[in-house]
This record gives C-alpha cells, structure tokens and sequence, in this order.
C-alpha cells in the first residue's frame, strides 16, 4: 500500500478496498522497520494515527465522509500540534510540546486526515540539506550517503520512501521545491500569503510560505484544497477566493506560452541537467505549448538580497527563544544576560547562530541603510523582473537545482557553497510568487527536477500543467529501490 | 567586508548568543565570507526604488478593538522552564 497516492488512497478508502486503520497500521509498520536509515521522522504520534484512523473509518461508517478522511500524511515538524512535540529542528525546542495547532494543521485535522507524526528538517528552516538538524541527517531515499535536500528534507524524504503518501513542508528560499527535487517528488510552494502561516515557526516572515510534497501534482492539488485561504490569525495572510485546484487539473494547455529565463540555462546547469530540463520543454512542445525565450536580469542578485534579508528577520524572530517562556534554558544562570547568552548559545546551532549574527549586524545601528533597505530595494528590481516577464509569458520553466543529490558532508564547510544552491529557488520568495518541482528525469540514476514558476495566485495553472506533464510521462512513478 | 575578532564578539553580544572563544575565528571567517557573498548589493543603482516589504504591497489589516482571546496562562506556563504564582521566574534582576 505504501507506493499509493492521496487520489488512489481517497478512492480505496470510499470503494472500502481497505479500511483507514490498515493503511495507517500498515505504514507505521514501514515507518519503524526502515525510517532508521533515512531518519525522517523526528516523532511517530502512533497511539493519535490509530485514534485518528479509527474515528475516521467510523465517520465513513456513518456516512460522513469526504476526500480527506482517513488519509494518511504527516507534518514538517515546523507546525505546531497541540500536546505533541514541535522542535523545528532545534535543541532549543526539544522539550517544546505546543500548547495549540498551526491552522494548516487544525485544517488537516478538520477535513479527517491521519497525521502519523512529525518530520525531520533543518534547525529552524535554515539549510539545503538537512544536515542542520538536531535530530540528526536525513538521507535520501535514492542513495542513502547523499543529502536529501532541505529544509524540507524530512517531508521530501518521507514521500519518497513511501513512508506517508504526502506531507506539509516550508519553502523560505527553496525548501519545498528544492528537496523534493532531489529525492523524485512533487513540490509545490503558493504564492506568499496563500496558506495561513499561524502556528508555523516563523524563520523569514516576509518569504516563509507553506506548501505541500506528494508524488503527483493531483495530490499536490488536493492537499492545497485543505490548505489555502485567509486566516485572521495571521496579519499577512490574503483574503482572497480559494479555487477548486482538482477542478482545472485536465484542462488543455495547447497555446500555452513558456518562458525560459536565459540566465537559468548558463554555466551553473550542468550539461547533463541542462539536458533533462529540455527534454521536459521539449514535452510540453509535443502538448501544443510555445516556448519563448526571456529574461530575468536580476537573477544574480537574488541570494545576495536574501542573505541580507532573511537574516534580518531571523535575528528578530528568534529572540523570542530566551530560555524563559519555553524552550532550553542553561542550567545554573548567574544573572539574566548569562541566562540569555547561555540558553540561546546552548540551544542553537552552528548555522542558526551564523544566521542570527548576520542578521543582528545588518540590523545594527548605522548599518540598516547599506544592507536591509538596499536588499528591500533590490528585492523590488528581482519581482520587477517577474512581473515584466509575464507581460508576455503564462508560465516559466527551468532547472530547480544546479546539480542531483550531492553526497553528505560535501558542501558543509563552506556556508556560501550551500547557499548557492538555491540559486534558481530563492528569486520567487523574494518575488512572492508561487513555483513546483516536478520529476522530469535522472542524471546517474539520481532524479531530477524541473521547475515551473507561476505568476501570483496563479497556483492551478501550476498544478494543471504538473498534472499534464505526469499524465505524458512517467518520472512521477519512478521509486527508489533499497527501501 | 571582512570582520575582525572584536567585531565578531560584539555581534555575538548584540545578538546575545555565548560563542565560545575558539569558535571565534571559525565565524569570523563563515561571517566575513557571507558579507562578502551580500556586498554585491553595493554597486546596484537603486535610486528611487521603493523599498518592498510585502510581495503583494499589502498592508496590516486592522480590527475592532474587542478580547478574542480568552486567558490561557495556566495552559501557557505549563511548559516554562520556570514559574511561581502566575509569573515566569528568571534570575533576579533588580538588586
């Protein structure tokens, strides 16, 4: 049952195939047999699945069921749940059992989804491999020795091992689009302001968004069902219609234009990457699409404009971890300010600590002109650069990432290394905009991703041209062997 | 920019974190490097660009002043390190 989707589940559960409680013991049974070698679940929450499961298979007994109930998935251990543990990655919160729910994940739980726990990710969000977590790497599911991308490397992990058929992930800078790239999944990442960010542990405000990882664009459609809308608990959420994203998935997409930014095709893309992302275009060609060539001027500067960015505002986020509402607190405190330097220099790690002081430099006094106003500024230029784009274009297409899996250890002692990347990920955070990372091939046997980026809201597009693109080809199906 | 030792423990001050003393030059290096990746930014003309806060340029909504919240301090404080009677305990603070 474990290679099944959130669509083949949904109807399985409805023809009574199998009830909500066997699937769910089933991939519990999968998850502690062999999440030891990827180590993508930081909590198992089996006593809550099978309760979950139970209540939903009685709820279809009686009647009321819908799409979601009894489906099972799981959480990036970013969103808060009620009583269970929400570390975010991080030693700080290893002792944080959240006093209520996300939104996303009272939504879950409102349309009878079962969540089998919680998943492994960088420290707070911060990283592109998922070596930053407290809890340990996660290892791809293709070659355990290589990375699975990150922040979102549980979630990504998790699906492609077939652990949960989908998961709720983040994408700050690439953290959806970017792991599911590398492990053969389905990411998608709305527009900023889509998903209610309450209850989500805030890394970069102004670029967090949620998102989903599922093996096909379908499902990716419907967990956006469950997900989007506005939310009055969160002061950036949009308020604005939510489609019916599985109504539009067959809908024809003959004359559709493609842009192809020409500085995603340049010396950073590898020849044998270059190559599967053309192969992908090159489908959508043989669907009846046009291709037209743009460009996106200000693409350099993307990762310099978050690194300044993103930092900033995780400097002002993570003061709220000080050892003394919640959280790790160093024992024996001589006085507030060792309290303070000894709670927060215990409980973080190495890559959140650099973050942080990046962040607090930049914000410091003298500095705030030079580098936050003048990152705000360019950030500007980047979504000019979409904006303009679409002026001519209903869709843009390009690689998710320079290179496949890289092996674990490979990119950590530089901290720029990682960071570049993210380098065809990060401009849509700064932009707002929604982008997917759909499998569109392999290179040494490693999957590849291709990425489509959508003007804003304009995430059914995105999921009508995924959905289209798995219906021609078959990279979507392909799983890893050895788990 | 490159950052010497002094301004790497001021940061580490400002941002209250403890760093250990010879984790010092480690960060001083990590840190100069990603200045240097962001100083980029410099030669760009962004003159009369307004700065963007928001992708979509929106602005905080504003509500009726009205209690949405019922008190949850109880629920809230069962998970401090520290509380006595109602209040979070932290070192004392004024002598």
């Amino acid at each position: 049952m474990h290679n099944k989707t959130i669509a083949e589940i949904s109807r399985d559960l409805a023809a009574g195939t199998y009830s909500s409680e066997e699937i769910t013991k089933d991939l519990l049974t999968r998850v502690s047999k062999l999440d030891k070698d990827i180590n993508s679940f930081i909590t198992v929450t089996e006593e809550q699945a099978l309760s979950q499961a139970k209540a939903a298979d009685a709820n279809r007994a009686a009647g009321n069921a819908s799409a979601w109930t009894g489906v099972p998935m799981a959480h990036k251990d970013i969103f808060c749940t009620n009583g269970v543990l929400t570390t975010c990655g991080s030693k700080m919160l290893s002792n944080f059992e959240a006093p209520y729910d996300a939104t996303v994940v009272t939504k879950f739980n409102d349309a009878g989804a079962v969540s089998l726990g919680k998943l492994n990710m960088d420290e707070f969000a911060m990283g592109s491999s998922n070596e930053n977590s407290f809890y340990g790497p996660v290892a791809n599911p293709w070659d355990k020795d290589r990375v699975p991308g990150g922040s979102s490397g549980g979630s990504a992990a998790a699906v492609a091992a077939g652990f949960v058929p989908g998961a709720t992930a983040t994408d700050t800078g690439g953290s959806i689009r970017q792991p599911a790239a590398l492990c053969g999944v389905t990411g998608l990442k709305p527009t900023y302001g889509r998903i209610s960010r309450y209850g989500m542990i805030a890394y970069a405000s102004s670029l967090d968004q949620a998102g989903t990882i599922t093996h096909t664009a379908e499902d990716a459609a419907m967990m956006m069902n469950v997900m989007a809308g506005f939310d009055a608990k969160d002061s950036t959420s949009v308020d604005r219609d939510v489609p019916d994203y599985t109504a539009t998935l067959d809908n024809s997409i003959e004359g559709m234009t493609i842009g192809l930014p020409t500085e995603y095709f340049r010396d950073d893309l590898s020849a044998d990457m270059q190559q599967q992302v053309r192969n992908a275009i090159a489908e959508y060609e043989k669907m009846g699409a046009k291709v037209k060539e743009i460009s996106l001027p200000n693409t350099h500067l993307a990762i310099p404009a978050y690194y300044v960015i993103a930092p900033s505002e995780c400097s002002a986020n993570l003061s709220r971890m000080d050892g003394v509402r919640f959280g790790h607190r160093c024992e024996d405190p001589k006085d507030i300010e060792d309290l303070y330097c000894r709670s927060r220099g215990e409980g973080f790690g190495e890559e959140v600590k650099r973050r942080i002081m990046v962040g607090s430099y930049a914000l410091s006094a003298g500095f705030y002109d030079a580098y936050y106003k003048k990152a705000q500024q360019v950030r500007r230029l980047i979504k000019n650069d979409f904006v303009t784009a679409f002026n001519d274009v209903d869709i843009i297409m390009g690689p998710v990432t320079p290179t496949p899996a890289f092996k674990r250890g490979e990119k950590t002692s530089d901290p720029v290394e990682m960071y570049l990347e993210d380098i065809f990920t990060i401009a849509l955070n700064l932009a707002g905009l929604p982008g997917m990372s759909v499998p569109c091939g392999a290179v040494n046997n490693l999957p590849v991703g291709l990425q489509l980026i959508g003007n804003f809201f304009d995430e059914a597009r995105l999921l009508n041209a995924g959905h289209k693109f798995q219906q021609a080809t078959d990279w979507h199906l392909k799983t890893p062997t050895g788990i | 920019m490159a950052l010497d030792q002094d301004q790497v423990r001021k940061i580490a001050s400002l941002a209250r974190l403890q760093i250990d003393d010879n984790q010092i030059s480690e960060y001083q290096t990590n840190l100069s490097n990603i200045l240097h990746l962001v100083d980029q930014l410099a030669a760009v003309n962004t003159d009369g660009v307004e700065p963007m806060a928001h992708p979509l340029d929106a602005v905080q909504r504003l509500r009726a002043d009205v209690v949405t919240e019922e008190n949850q301090r109880e629920h809230f404080q069962k998970i401090a390190p520290a509380t006595a009677e109602g209040h979070y305990l932290v070192p004392r603070v004024v002598e």
